[in-house]
């Protein structure tokens, strides 16, 4: 009860007009720079954080959130509309929005990737307002044995289940976890898999470059292969009429994914190392493991772009968690927020709950009403961005091609990222003309070096006994469900046997 | 005529010159694009949270006319932030934060091909000491109680830190030399990580910087035991120096912004005079203190000449304790 009470003082500082304004413009800029490929909410925030200077730090914050969420919410439009990821959060949300943009039902995916959003950070404020402080034990109860497991299971979401062809899948994974090591060995900080001696790939391969290499400059190919250039061009019609029957498809086929999203969204995005990437990629993978319809992701599932984007928004409410209640950061944009926080004379940590009630309150209170004027702005935007698809292809092309060239340049200002983007790109083609799965290697570039370190440091702390993953009440659960899934397809292939 | 003819050609000279753009003098140089702000280290470290205060500062004075917009390269031991710095294209715009894997780094992995002297001195923005944390709940409250403890536990007890021949694995490595102890060691990719896993009690005990431990210990999680400093820290009285008890020994954290090499000095002379503000700052003077940091200001020859000193030291300190 106090909780509400404090949450609705909360709420009425978020609504002052001041705040309400600062809202407004950081949710709209946050769109656009989401929606903007290389462009990602730590840019933003990072060149808008002077501007926080000349209002109190509460509407500070309140404001560098809302570009936060809008940037969210931002990065699923060019994922949807051209294929290239807005923001390595939106990559998972190409994987379908994309495809169905190409079954001209690009108001729908844009649609659903709303309504999920929206859905996905509301759920995780209900429970950020509830159980923070409760929550942040939850975090620091993850060390690396956990945390490995949960990679673990990760990775079985994507092998086990899938309707895809298996060893092809593994090879997929395989293939991005080599990607992932390419750089600096974290633990003995040695130079590892420096192919040619280039020295580029001692920067190790940046997942932007190969999620726009793959989504963005194979996909442009692989359409042009399938389709001589001659692309259907439905013309989406958006009225309110058409809007709302998207909306109830969009809840009808999608409720799975969002449901899923938000849940695992929030509790990945409190994890330490994790945040909103990982989150997305994980909740696509539960998402496909548990549909009854698991043929369709990849295909143009309405569930493939819910899960990804309720969980980018639920994980973004969740990364600020750590943040608040232990100061430590969960994200690279959280990050840059903690570095605000520090300047505007607030110590987060353990303490910020109980000292400074009037900004943790007006905080989160924001994170309600930033996200809903987010949905609000963003269903508004999207007869702008379906117009976008009205272009010929002819010019959508070249279009995709330098955005995509500029997007990877843009984030390390390195040629050689642009050599590495053409190289995925044409690879990428050739798998999938070979039919395989490209999204196990996305998610394996991710995870990859979250895995990697916390494996290491889990042997280390065992003295090189495995069994570490299986002593510990939080890991040895996660751990078993992890090789149940991945061992059940093989107990299939035996049990179809059997009958005949 | 002629006379006529000269005077006003003089006279549009003249005019040229006066009215012409001056030629641009050293102080007039400014970045054009925002500026790569290379940390040498993840999210949440000590270095970390001082370049995104040192940001914050720049911004709320508006000292730079384009954003400092941090880029966390924490792997390979601050070996990424090195290289990318070594093979920046636009070393006008890229400057780094760094700490003593500046001088260990190089040493350790002399196929990176760097050499810290080719870089531009910015900055000593003030040296970072270390401290030995244990969690509350071990209830151990001296050093004594700390080394009867790690001695009981035959190698079993576990302590975390940066990685491997970074700052923190240095002082645990001298630690575990000077008393003869057994410490499983942990790599983190920073020192966040490294606060947070203790707050969780993943690892038993780790040497952050008081800064790192500060959201914890004030919420009364971690308890500080030795000191690795000179004298006493003003914010931790009743914790002995290593000092103290007869080691001839003290290791702190270099806190300075360095450019990349090949900056020009027009530059150099730019950011040597926005950092200087930043220093002079009541803000950064006050985080000075309250995160117990030392002051150690110099001029940028003093900063190369002391870049020479912490090689030497550091090339025996890691001799001696063979890492």
């Amino acid at each position: 009860m106090e909780t509400l009470g404090l949450l609705g003082d909360g709420m009425l500082i978020a609504l002052q007009p001041i705040n309400l304004l600062l809202i407004v413009i950081g949710v709209t800029v946050g769109l656009f720079i989401g929606a903007m490929p290389g462009l990602g909410s730590v840019n933003g925030v990072a060149i808008l954080l002077p501007i926080t200077f000349l209002v109190p730090p509460t509407g500070a914050i309140i404001f560098l959130a809302a570009i936060y969420y809008g940037a969210m919410y931002g990065g699923a439009i060019s994922s949807i509309t051209l294929g290239i990821p807005g923001a390595s959060t939106a990559v998972a949300t190409t994987f379908d929005g994309r495809p169905l943009a190409m079954q001209g039902r690009a108001s729908l995916a844009l649609v659903t990737a709303a309504i999920a959003s929206f859905i996905g950070g509301t759920v995780a404020n209900i429970i950020f307002t509830g159980f923070a402080p409760l929550l942040a034990g939850v975090a620091l109860s993850f060390g690396p044995p956990e945390i490995f497991a949960l990679m673990l299971l990760a990775f079985a979401t994507f092998v086990g289940l899938g309707s895809d062809d298996i060893p092809k899948t593994i090879f997929s994974i395989c293939f991005g976890l080599v990607l992932g090591a390419i750089g600096f060995d974290q633990i003995s900080g040695a130079p590892r898999l420096v192919l040619f001696d280039i020295t580029g790939f001692l920067q190790g391969i940046g997942f932007l470059v190969l999620a726009i290499g793959v989504y963005g400059l194979g996909e442009m190919i692989w359409t042009i292969e399938q389709t001589r250039g001659d692309v259907e061009n439905t013309t989406p019609r958006m009225t309110a009429k058409g809007m709302a029957q998207d909306t109830a498809e969009s809840l009808r086929r999608g409720w799975r994914g969002t449901t899923i999203g938000s849940l695992i969204g929030f509790f990945v995005g409190i994890l330490p190392a994790a945040g909103a990437t990982p989150a997305s990629l994980m909740s696509y993978g539960v998402t496909k493991m548990i549909s009854r319809r698991p043929q369709d992701f990849g295909r143009g599932s309405v569930d493939g772009v819910a899960a990804p984007e309720a969980a980018n928004n639920s994980a973004s409410t969740g990364s600020m968690l750590p943040m608040l209640t232990l100061g430590i950061p969960g994200s690279p944009t959280t990050a840059i927020l903690l570095g605000g926080m520090v300047i505007w004379g607030l110590t987060p940590g353990p303490r910020l709950f109980v000292d400074q009630t009037e900004f943790v309150w007006g905080l989160i209170g924001s994170f309600y009403i930033s996200n809903v004027a987010a949905l609000i702005i963003n269903l508004a935007f999207i007869p702008v961005f379906i117009w976008m698809l009205r272009m010929p292809f002819t010019i959508l092309a070249p279009v995709i091609f330098v955005l995509s060239i500029i997007g990877g340049y843009a984030a390390t200002r390195d040629m050689f990222d642009i050599w590495m983007i053409l190289i995925f790109g044409i690879g990428a083609f050739v798998l999938r003309r070979m039919d395989y799965p490209l999204a196990p290697a996305v998610l394996a570039i991710v995870l990859g070096p979250i895995a990697e370190p916390t494996l290491r440091q889990s042997l280390l702390l065992s003295g090189g006994d495995p069994m570490i993953f299986l002593n510990r009440p939080i890991a040895a659960p996660i751990t078993i469900i992890a090789i149940s899934l991945i061992l059940l397809p093989l107990v299939k292939v035996f049990r179809k046997k059997k009958p005949a | 005529m002629s006379f006529t003819k000269r005077a006003v050609l003089k006279l549009s000279c003249a005019a040229l010159v006066a009215f012409s753009p001056l030629p641009a003098l050293a102080q007039d140089w400014e970045p054009r694009r925002p500026i790569d702000f290379v940390i040498m280290a993840g999210p949440g470290g000590g270095a970390d949270q001082i370049a995104r205060f040192i940001q914050s500062v720049a911004e709320r004075y508006d000292l730079t006319s384009r954003p400092l917009v941090p880029n966390n390269q924490g792997g390979g031991s601050g070996a990424e932030a090195l290289l990318h710095l070594n093979n920046a294209n636009d070393p006008d715009h890229t400057i780094l934060v760094t700490l003593n894997s500046f001088f260990t780094t190089p040493l350790r992995q002399a196929n990176l091909g760097i050499d810290i002297q080719t870089f531009t001195p910015v900055a000593m923005m003030g040296v970072d000491p270390f401290v030995l944390w244990v969690h509350r709940d071990s209830g151990i409250t001296n050093f004594d109680q700390w080394l009867e403890t790690v001695r009981g536990m035959n190698g079993d007890y576990v302590m975390g830190g940066t990685g491997s021949g970074q700052e923190d694995s240095i002082v645990i490595a001298f630690l575990s030399n000077a008393y003869d102890l057994d410490i499983t060691y942990i790599p983190y990719d920073g020192g966040g990580a490294v606060a947070r896993d203790l707050a969780g009690q993943q690892i038993m005990a780790t040497v952050n910087n008081p800064a790192e431990a500060k959201g914890f210990y004030e919420a009364g999680d971690v308890v500080p035991l030795l000191a690795f400093s000179d004298e006493r820290l003003p914010a931790f009285p009743d914790i002995p120096t290593i000092r103290e008890l007869g080691h001839d020994f003290s290791y702190a954290n270099q806190r300075a912004v360095v450019g990349a090499p090949g900056m020009s000095d027009e530059a150099a002379a730019y950011y040597q005079a926005v950092f200087t503000q930043v220093y002079e700052s009541p803000e950064w003077q006050g985080y000075l203190e309250s995160e117990s940091l030392s002051p150690l200001w110099m001029s940028p020859e003093e900063q190369r000449a002391y870049w020479d000193t912490q090689v030497a030291n550091h090339r025996d300190l890691l001799a001696s304790l063979g890492q």
